[in-house]
């Protein structure tokens, strides 16, 4: 910083002071790098979320009289919103399947690959990680036929491997099913997180712990946590988000049967097109942004406060 | 504090630019009003698209052959002597009616679609209401030469109000339906069951289920509940059951709320799913409609409530979706009772309901006047006869149905002995959000929900769909 407090040569009106311009470039110019990304973040970003804040306070729907003359009513939605059950249920399946499948389910089995893993033979590691990785980049199509065989009643794969005949898994529980599937699914994400996490531990540290006979959790908790801690949370917070938001359970149940399996993403969509509410599922959707983002916020804040 | 106050700006630029916004949405629909319908009248080389549910190889095989080997393949000829040059696309689909209805009202909605589209007659109300489809006079700009068509005089009054609303056309219907009980002759032989049985109340048909439920592996009744299956719910399994109590689901422009008569029908579903008689798990499948099917075919269903789609489409022997080679041998079918002698709507024994799908234009073709031709050309009865091809279907056209029902025993049967008893859903803007609502009253029910608590259900949904108490009946 003092090295470069005096002004760029040359362009002494457009520079502001050094700490603002670094590059020299000036406001216009700047502006002008910028403007690409603003265009398209306001046109693909902005303006799609303003449209639904917008839909939200209509009628609007997919057919019939309020598809050509919608009329604004307001909060009337939200406060439909606030008093119907389904929502309700869809907000509480929302957080079972957050909580299962993200915050335990692909925290716990991601670390544990990583940690295991890393001690592993090279063949042993890449074989792992190659299998984790194909469930996560495989396409959502494909991986729900798969599971939907795998669960079927008839001629499930699992019904075969229990040797048994007649258990529908995905009706009977829905939301274990949806929770076994999103663990496989997006562990590959947790595990590649902690695996170079985990390289962040310095060697020496584990090797003292080991000297002074710390048992294998006193390690993880006393030497290898305070160092990942915050990729901890930063994971914690991605993939809490993707799968709040996750659209996949859909392609498995459709939230069925009978909203058993409907999480908020699933509702909203069956809202607005089976049922042409599009009006009231904009306003659910905000309500959605809304809770992810302060979901968001409390992570930064709990982020903030470790450093 | 200081995050709350850099929220502030853009919120309130959103808040802005959402006032801004308003009036914006759906007003954009006056164009297709203010559009010349002579315009491109006199084309030489056009293009059209023919949209519909149906897909070569799955659903609807034969109806998505018909149309692309033999249907376009004439018409362009036909044109051709008239020295244009028509190209027609058949843009086929292979989906449930709830996604096909939700794409195609998507596309409408963006001015897009078909020129010629395939719908439910039920959707009619809703689509018009929403401008997706507009009076075929108006498309066509001339009424007198839409109203001219001597195919109308073919279709009979009852079935040309599937493609009408509010007294005007919105298109040609493709033939009706019935609905009659379907049951597996073999199975029944097993269970001691006669090969002509014909119910006469309900409590026939729980007593022939409990025979089949003798058979080992067997699932006596199908009677097709839950929301998964859709309307497929209350075509074949809530409204024929209900017309069968004497109710119907719009009386003197009221909707039916929690009666007597709609707690008879959940009874009637509790029955059948919490006593062993038939499989709930079915009825919440994703693909519940399309295993029952397989599992009629694999002679796992004793008795299964269908329309003739089913005979013709589903275990018809040489392209169905669930073929019986020995179809015409092992199917037997009966018509649906009321719950008991003369309990039925307008005091009968036997009851039925009807619908039908329409071939509609798009408002917002490019070639209005060359989409009518075709649509006139596809009714013709020659083509009518074609599309058949050597089946039989009950037609929109009486001369077409004159000439072909009496080859299916079958058809023949639903002609003379269902459609003179059906009954038809009402053509109104309300009616899917009620069938709505009559679907998740059946899951609740078959989820394990009491009759009454359903029913309770039921009459808030109708309730906030009809907009009003006092457009429910109750009691």
């Amino acid at each position: 910083m003092a090295g470069t407090s005096e002004p760029v040569p040359g362009r002494p009106a457009r520079v502001r002071g050094p700490a603002q311009d670094v590059a020299g470039l000036g406001v216009g110019r700047a502006l002008g790098f910028v403007a690409p990304a603003l265009l398209l973040i306001g046109a693909f970003l902005v303006f799609p979320a303003v449209w639904t804040i917008y839909i939200g306070i209509t009628n609007y729907r997919l057919t019939g009289v309020e598809a050509v003359s919608p009329s604004i009513i307001g909060l009337e939605n939200y406060t439909k919103a606030l008093n119907d059950a389904l929502f309700h249920n869809a907000l509480w399946l929302t957080l079972l399947f957050v909580l299962g499948s993200a915050i335990i389910g692909q925290n716990i089995l991601g670390f544990a690959l990583a940690w295991t893993m890393r001690k592993a033979r090279p063949a042993v590691r890449r074989t792992v990680e190659g299998l984790v990785l194909l469930a996560w980049i495989l396409p959502s199509t494909v991986v729900a036929y798969l599971w939907i065989a795998f669960f079927d009643r008839d001629t499930g794969t699992l019904n075969s491997i229990l040797g048994q005949q007649g258990t529908a898994w995905l009706i009977e529980y829905p939301m274990v099913c949806l929770v076994l599937f999103n663990t496989w699914r997006g562990t590959a994400f947790s595990m590649m997180l902690y695996s170079s996490a985990l390289q962040a531990v310095p060697p020496s540290q584990l090797e003292s712990a080991r000297m002074v006979g710390a048992s294998g959790w006193q390690t993880l908790r006393d030497v290898v946590f305070p160092h990942i801690r915050g990729h901890v949370l930063t994971n914690t917070l991605l993939i809490s988000l993707w799968t709040a938001n996750d659209f996949s359970p859909f392609l498995l149940t459709k939230g069925g049967p009978n909203h058993e399996s409907e999480t908020v993403p699933v509702y909203i969509y069956n809202v607005a097109l089976q049922g042409g509410e599009l009006g009231y599922s904009s306003a659910i959707s905000f309500l959605l942004l809304i809770a992810n983002l302060l979901v968001a916020l409390l992570y930064l804040r709990l982020l903030r406060r470790r450093s | 504090m200081r995050s709350i106050k850099r929220v502030i700006p853009p919120a309130a630029l959103g808040v802005a630019a959402a006032l801004l916004l308003s009036g914006c949405l759906g007003s954009s629909d006056s164009g297709g009003t203010d559009q010349d319908a002579n315009r491109n009248a006199d084309a030489k080389k056009v293009e059209l698209v023919i949209g519909a549910n149906s897909v070569k190889g799955g659903k609807n095989s034969a109806g998505a052959t018909f149309t692309s080997d033999v249907l376009i393949p004439k018409f362009v000829e036909a044109q051709k002597a008239k020295g244009v040059d028509v190209t027609v696309r058949f843009e086929g689909d292979g989906s449930d009616d709830e996604v096909y209805k939700q794409k195609l009202a998507l596309s409408l909605s963006n001015k897009a679609g078909p020129d010629l589209m395939n719908i439910d007659g039920i959707w009619v109300g809703e689509f018009a209401q929403a401008g997706y489809v507009k009076p075929l006079t108006d498309t066509v700009g001339d009424a007198a030469k839409v109203d001219d068509w001597d195919g109308w005089k073919q279709i009979p009054e009852s079935v040309q109000q599937l493609g009408s609303f509010e007294g005007k056309r919105y298109g040609v219907p493709a033939g009706t339906d019935g609905r009659v009980l379907y049951f597996n002759k073999k199975l029944f032989a097993q269970a001691g069951l006669p090969a002509d049985w014909q119910p006469k109340s309900w409590d026939d048909i729980i007593a022939a289920g409990q025979k089949l439920k003798q058979l080992p592996g067997v699932t006596p009744i199908q009677i097709n509940g839950g929301t998964a299956m859709g309307e497929a719910t209350s075509m074949q399994g809530v409204l024929p059951l209900l017309v069968g109590t004497g109710a119907t689901v719009n009386t003197d422009g009221k909707w039916l709320g929690n009666t007597a008569q709609l707690r008879q029908v959940l009874d009637f579903y509790r029955q059948i799913y919490s006593g062993g008689l038939g499989d709930p798990v079915l009825q919440r499948e994703a693909k519940g409609r399309d295993k029952s099917f397989a599992e009629f075919a694999a002679n796992k269903i004793g008795i299964l409530a269908e329309g003739d789609y089913f005979w013709r489409s589903v275990v018809e022997p040489k392209e169905g979706v669930a073929k019986m080679a020995d179809r015409d041998a092992a199917v037997g079918y009966a018509l649906i009772p009321a719950i008991k002698p003369g309990a039925g709507v307008k005091g009968q024994d036997f009851v039925s309901m009807s619908g039908g799908g329409v071939v509609a234009i798009n408002p917002n073709t490019k070639f209005p006047q060359q989409a009518w031709e075709l649509l006139q050309f596809m009714n013709s009865a020659e083509m009518v006869e074609a599309g058949l091809n050597g089946a039989a279907k009950i037609t929109q056209r009486t001369d077409v149905n004159a000439k072909v029902l009496a080859g299916d025993p079958m058809l023949n049967f639903v002609a003379t002995k269902v459609l003179p008893l059906t009954q038809y859903r009402p053509g109104l803007a309300e009616y899917p959000k009620i069938s709505a609502a009559l679907q998740q009253a059946t899951a609740d029910v078959i989820g394990g929900k009491s009759t009454a608590d359903a029913a309770k259900a039921y009459q808030t949904a109708v309730e906030s769909a009809a907009g009003g108490k006092d457009k429910v009946t109750s009691n």
